[in-house]
């Protein structure tokens, strides 16, 4: 049995969703322009789909050594000044964020 | 001498012991180069203060005989993504746009330990990501050589700004030939260390399984010293190796007889400029001249690299990429709700290149295409880092181009992402194996310079180093020198 689904083609719908998904705003014309170069860029990884890879392990990273322990030993972290210092809006040392939720007009 | 603005770190460092001259001065020099080279667009922000207050240091440490290391007060570059307490660092991207570090990386850090004096952030591709350093908020850099020609990328600033004579060490990262692209297309030796050679704690990441920081110099024994600076084990990055750095300076002997060197035949096959072939043909015979022995390696999935560099390249980046969301740090765009501000200010932020990365990742993440397209790259990873493994039975290091011509023109790929995609042909594959690589110049073609690229085992720099040393005694491609044409009087 294969889990390998097929690669697919791309469509400006699609592209759309992806960009959804990743918090991006296109205009039409970039929806237009990265359908096509993601089309052609899709049509050429498809090469691997030649390949047998069937039971071959994945390799996330090259050389993955144990991670190695170290003590527990308590450090001052980041001050707090610090770590607010570059954002856009804050109080104190907490960020302000818009409204997360979307509101009626009243 | 200040005044050679092509005198290596060794070289600098003799006159500094013998007070031929101080490392302000060569601080103010590099400082004034830089600023006379604006047109070449290699650095994005120099910072004087500190470099003056930190050569008046060094000048003060080796008056008192105690000095830190063979690079005390010499003058270096850093790449604009890597983090240095109290500098911007902005990737050359709008979306990081006057942020501030507020924590020192352990690259900058190792760097004030060794006493090298940083005098600049140098221009790159947004968030590394590119081959020509023609995405980048500040502009192009351009190549010393003919600056109507790229430098490579993307740490193309870096490369040009050793190439051009303006400092003799540079930092930049590496995550599928960064620097060694670049350093081929300047006429500069650059090495990707082995992944985990070198902290990436601070190194702003692209694809965190690849990414590494690497030096560019014009001699293979300035390198073995950078490399020297930055290299070792950090409790702050769990992908660093503990093993002990060896004394790369210490294996430069010049002597490679016995050395078997691999030459993969699917890197000489075709694609490749037939001059650039024949420089580094005739290199590797010059390499036999000195002793070592070829042999035909094999690395059979060589065609898929790129495939399977760009499926996980840009998977790692739509996941790193996620933190830029305008809230903690950098640019903010105005919106009524946290969506809209989300979006408008990852829209505005970030450049072409950088979304259709971040697009490209996201789509082999999503749902249903994940099996299809990332864990089938993860698969073919494997089948390309037992190539490796393979052929490193029969060699003890792999000699091939860099990159498969010399420095393009401004504006020639930049209508084709693929295109552009395909100048990391040769370099992508040591990245996903995790192996070093190191590039350094073989030759001209139409006065461009050539790079031969050299492979090893995992952490085997030294190596590397030595092979380069020794070819670099017996030639003297190292010395042939841009004309300074780009500087004009401050």
């Amino acid at each position: 049995m294969s889990y390998v689904a097929t690669m697919a083609r791309i469509n400006p719908a699609e592209v759309e969703r992806i960009a959804d998904l990743a918090r991006l705003e296109l205009a039409p014309d970039e929806v237009e322009r990265m359908t096509a170069e993601l089309e052609a860029i899709l049509g050429y990884v498809a090469a691997l789909e030649q390949l047998d890879t069937t039971g071959v392990e994945p390799t996330l990273f090259a050389r993955l050594v144990a991670t190695p322990m170290r003590d527990d030993v308590a450090a001052p972290p980041l001050d707090p000044e610090a770590a607010v210092a570059n954002a856009p809006e804050r109080s104190g040392s907490a960020f302000v964020v818009p409204k997360v939720l979307e509101e009626d007009e009243s | 001498m200040a005044g050679d603005r092509f005198a290596t770190a060794v070289a600098l460092r003799a006159d500094l012991d013998a007070g031929r001259v101080s490392s302000l001065t060569l601080v103010e020099a590099a400082l004034a180069r830089a600023e006379a080279a604006a047109g070449l667009g290699a650095f994005v922000h120099l910072q004087p203060e500190r470099a003056h207050a930190d050569a008046i240091e060094s000048d003060q440490r080796r008056a008192r005989g105690d000095l830190r290391s063979p690079l005390d007060g010499i003058p270096v570059a850093i790449k604009d993504l890597m983090v240095q307490l109290g500098e911007p660092c902005t990737c050359a991207s709008r979306i990081l746009e006057g942020f501030v570090a507020p924590y020192q990386g352990t690259a900058a850090a190792k760097l004030r330990e060794a006493g090298a004096v940083i005098v600049g952030r140098t221009n790159m591709d947004e968030f590394a990501m590119g081959s020509s350093n023609e995405h980048s908020i500040y502009g192009v850099a351009r190549n010393p050589w003919d600056p109507a020609r790229t430098p490579g990328g993307s740490s193309g600033g870096s490369a040009a700004a050793v190439a051009a004579g303006i400092v003799p060490i540079a930092f930049g990262s590496d995550t599928g030939g960064s620097i060694r692209q670049p350093a081929s297309h300047c006429g500069v030796v650059g090495m990707k260390p082995s992944y985990g050679r070198v902290s990436r704690y601070g190194l702003v990441a692209f694809a965190s399984s690849l990414d590494q920081i690497g030096p560019f110099a014009r001699t293979a024994s300035d390198c073995a010293l950078a490399l020297a600076a930055i290299a070792g084990h950090d409790a702050a990055d769990s992908t660093s190796l503990p093993e002990a750095v060896p004394d790369y300076a210490a294996a430069l002997n010049g002597d490679v007889s016995g050395l078997v060197i691999g030459l993969p035949r699917e890197y000489f096959a075709e694609g490749a400029d037939p001059a650039v072939v024949e420089c580094v043909r005739e290199a590797v015979a010059e390499l036999e001249r000195a002793g070592a022995k070829t042999r035909e390696v094999s690395l059979p999935h060589t065609s898929y690299a790129i495939a399977t560099y760009y499926l996980i390249a840009t998977a790692e980046a739509s996941s790193n990429l996620a933190r830029y969301d305008g809230v903690r740090f950098g640019r903010r765009a105005q919106a009524r709700t946290l969506g809209e501000m989300y979006r408008r200010t990852r829209s505005e932020g970030f450049g072409a290149e950088v979304k259709r990365r971040i697009l490209l990742g996201t789509y082999v993440l999503s749902a249903g295409y994940y099996d299809a397209y990332y864990r089938k790259a993860m698969q073919v990873r494997t089948l390309l880092r037992r190539d490796f493994e393979e052929a490193f039975r029969g060699c003890d290091l792999i000699a091939t181009p860099t990159a498969p011509e010399v420095a393009f023109r401004i504006g020639e790929k930049t209508a084709d992402p693929l295109k552009m995609y395909l100048s990391d042909i040769y370099t992508v594959s040591a990245n996903l194996a995790g192996i070093p690589g190191l590039s350094l110049p073989c030759g001209f073609v139409n006065g461009l310079p050539v790079g031969l690229q050299l492979l090893g085992r995992a952490l085997d720099e030294a190596t590397l180093l030595r092979v380069a040393d020794a070819y670099q005694r017996r030639t003297s491609w190292h010395e042939q020198h841009p004309t300074p044409s780009w500087e004009r009087p401050t």
